[in-house]
């Protein structure tokens, strides 16, 4: 026990000592949870529309004026020609165009029927479908109003769908984000700063000092993962804090189960780290290797788009994905306020997960060579 | 028993033969030096021995423990000092001196005397980093560290290579000392002239032992003739030596040449000789063989056989 906690000690006054780490693990959170919650965001908040109205009645400056109120859109072009137009479409300073033709003011009144035309700048799909998406609630809403005026009275739709979203009521999209963002800053900071640090030690020759001692094994991975872990722990509850105050983070579960989970999950992504330190002799290949895996891992891990809507096999890979289960495990504890017995299948997972990384990396972890 | 027994033992990296067929022992309390060129198989030696490296073939003990089935005992009983320095630079001399104590359950005061001479001259710095020391200081460092634990034998991997000379002289005034104390102590070194300092030493060459025996043995065993020739052209000397029909061999050595012959023939002749081929300022000595002529001569018989 005392050999582990020299160990400790030593690592603490080494990263203490480190001119560069000690404050890239302060302005790393505050820098990735500001910039990027409100960088990777799904909200269109400002959308340029140009205007093409052939017809000039009041029927459809009252179409355009309904856009022009909405606060997603901007309308900030009126052209003559459906080919002026699509020059702003091609020279990227419209991302959606309304052509209202000849004659939509009589056809609607005679004919109770007239056409519009949108086209949707569709460079990016995600885009493109939200904009979809308020253009067609922004008509039917125009379509209700025609409607109500044309019978005389205030009218009701037989069905209508009044929505109420479980969990995140408003929808918000930053305390969806930034669960997802602190997932990845405390895997990346236990991850990577255990895996360098054993490479380093590689590189630099002190682990064949270390070697020699009567050092076990166990007392080793034990005081190179112990340190980290701390350390990313850490990183969790700052990143908590941030959360809490600047982007009004709820807390709907206990922080005791987050913490607990997030112990768990670390024996995984720092197994993952010795064992890829244990394989590796320098820091560049470290860093190369866990560059590949972390891209994959978190770009399949469900941070932006829903696991459910990935492939089969897709799914399937994420079994060994350790940001899934964290990134899935992190939003039901603060969002939806899950227990212990929720998320159980999770821990057993990680568990299992934990054991046969750790066996694997201290296994490839020898002493002699 | 003895400190280190070793028995045919064999190591290759790929196609490189690093050593083959090593059968060595070393008596408790020797100050045992291995000698040899970079290459030698010095490192892949004293690494199978201080349980780093297992060998392809043979075996090894260290005051009777295996050095691969009972390692642990090894570790506690032996120091090793790497050619390479290998302690951590970002902590201070103190730091890295108390973390080796405390890894091996001891501290600094418990055995100062052992490293007291040697750490004296580095306490000064102690607050200073070791990656901020000297050659010679962190060599100084890396001794105490390797000996803080009092133990019983002492693997010292080149511990002398690229470091000055006074320093060199000192650091072998203190492993005398510690031979004193009744340390065993191997060190590898590919310095000839620090063959001499040790009790007894092993020539290595190309994963061989040439011989092992006291210096004064070795030397006592040469059996040439042997003179130093000079003249203004060194490089051309060593050519037109070699082509002299009673040469046996012919090296440099520093600004002269090291010539060794079976045969008697008097001075004269050679600096006909050499007169005739051109050379000026010829000086002709007949001198006694030090380590690196038994070494050369030893490695040339090899070579031949």
């Amino acid at each position: 026990m005392r050999t582990i906690g020299f160990l400790i000690q030593k690592e603490f006054i080494q990263i203490f000592r480190n001119k560069t780490l000690l404050p890239l693990i302060f302005a790393v959170p505050i820098l990735q949870l500001v910039i990027l919650v409100n960088a990777a965001t799904l909200e269109m908040k400002k959308i340029d529309m140009t205007v093409v109205d052939k017809d000039m009645t009041s029927t459809s400056r009252q179409l355009i004026q309904k856009f022009d109120g909405s606060p997603f859109y901007q309308v900030d072009k009126a052209r003559f020609s459906v080919k002026n137009a699509e020059a702003d479409l091609k020279d990227n300073t419209a991302d959606i165009v309304i052509h209202i033709p000849h004659g939509f003011e009589d056809d609607l009144l005679d004919e109770k029927e007239a056409d519009v035309q949108f086209l949707i700048n569709a460079i990016n799909n995600t885009a493109a479908g939200l904009i979809n998406a308020y253009t067609t609630s922004i008509i039917s809403d125009y379509n209700n109003k025609i409607l109500a005026e044309q019978i005389g009275k205030k009218f009701e739709l037989p069905v209508e769908i009044n929505y109420r979203y479980f969990f995140n009521t408003q929808l918000d999209y930053n305390i969806y984000m930034l669960p997802g963002i602190l997932v990845i800053l405390v895997t990346i900071i236990g991850m990577f700063l255990t895996a360098l640090n054993i490479v380093r030690e590689k590189e630099l020759g002190t682990i064949e000092q270390l070697n020699v001692t009567p050092i076990k094994k166990y007392q080793f991975i034990i005081g190179k993962m112990l340190p980290f872990m701390v350390i990313a722990l850490f990183e969790l509850a700052f990143g908590l804090v941030i959360g809490h105050l600047f982007f009004n983070l709820p807390m709907e579960g206990s922080y005791a189960v987050l913490f607990l989970f997030t112990l768990v999950y670390l024996l995984v992504a720092l197994g993952f780290g010795l064992f890829l330190s244990a394989i590796s002799n320098s820091q560049q290949q470290v860093m190369f290797v866990m560059f590949f895996f972390m891209l994959t891992f978190i770009l399949m891990s469900g941070i932006f788009t829903p696991t459910e809507s990935m492939p089969e096999w897709a799914q399937t890979v994420n079994v060994i994905n350790p940001f899934a289960y964290f990134m899935k495990v992190i939003r039901m504890i603060i969002l939806k306020g899950s227990g212990l017995a929720d998320i159980r299948h999770e821990i057993y997972s990680m568990l299992i997960y934990a054991l046969i990384i750790l066996s694997l990396a201290i296994w490839r972890y020898r002493k002699v060579a | 028993m003895k400190a280190v027994e070793i028995h045919n033992i064999y190591k290759s990296y790929k196609e490189v033969k690093a050593l083959s067929g090593i059968n060595l022992q070393v008596k408790k309390g020797e100050l045992f030096g291995l000698i040899g060129p970079d290459g030698a198989g010095k490192t892949s030696l004293i690494r199978i021995l201080a349980t780093l490296l297992y060998p392809d073939e043979g075996q090894a003990s260290i005051f009777g423990w295996d050095t691969i089935d009972e390692f642990r005992e090894i570790r506690k009983i032996a120091g090793y000092m790497p050619g390479r320095f290998s302690l951590y630079q970002d902590l201070s001399v103190e730091e890295n001196l108390n973390f080796y104590a405390s890894i091996f359950g001891t501290t600094i005061k418990e055995n100062y005397h052992l490293i007291k001479d040697i750490y004296q001259q580095i306490e000064p710095f102690k607050k200073r980093l070791a990656g901020r020391l000297s050659g010679g200081m962190k060599q100084k460092l890396a001794l105490s560290c390797a000996l803080i634990h009092k133990p019983d034998i002492l693997f010292l991997d080149e511990p002398t290579t690229g470091v000055d000379a006074v320093s060199r002289k000192e650091f072998w005034e203190i492993l005398k000392s510690l031979e004193q104390v009744g340390i065993t102590i191997i060190v590898s070194t590919p310095y000839m002239d620090e063959a001499e300092l040790c009790d007894r030493v092993a020539l290595m060459q190309q994963g061989r032992l040439l011989d092992v025996d006291t210096p004064a043995n070795i030397i006592g065993k040469y059996d040439h003739d042997l003179y130093a020739v000079e003249s203004k052209t060194l490089h051309r000397l060593i050519k037109d030596l070699r082509t002299f029909d009673k040469t046996t061999s012919a090296f440099p050595f520093g600004d002269t040449v090291h010539l060794a012959t079976n045969e008697t023939f008097r001075r004269q002749e050679l600096d006909k000789f050499l007169s005739g081929k051109g050379h000026e300022n010829i000086t002709i000595k007949p001198i006694e063989p030090g380590i690196e002529d038994c070494f050369m001569n030893l490695m040339r018989r090899q070579n031949d056989q």
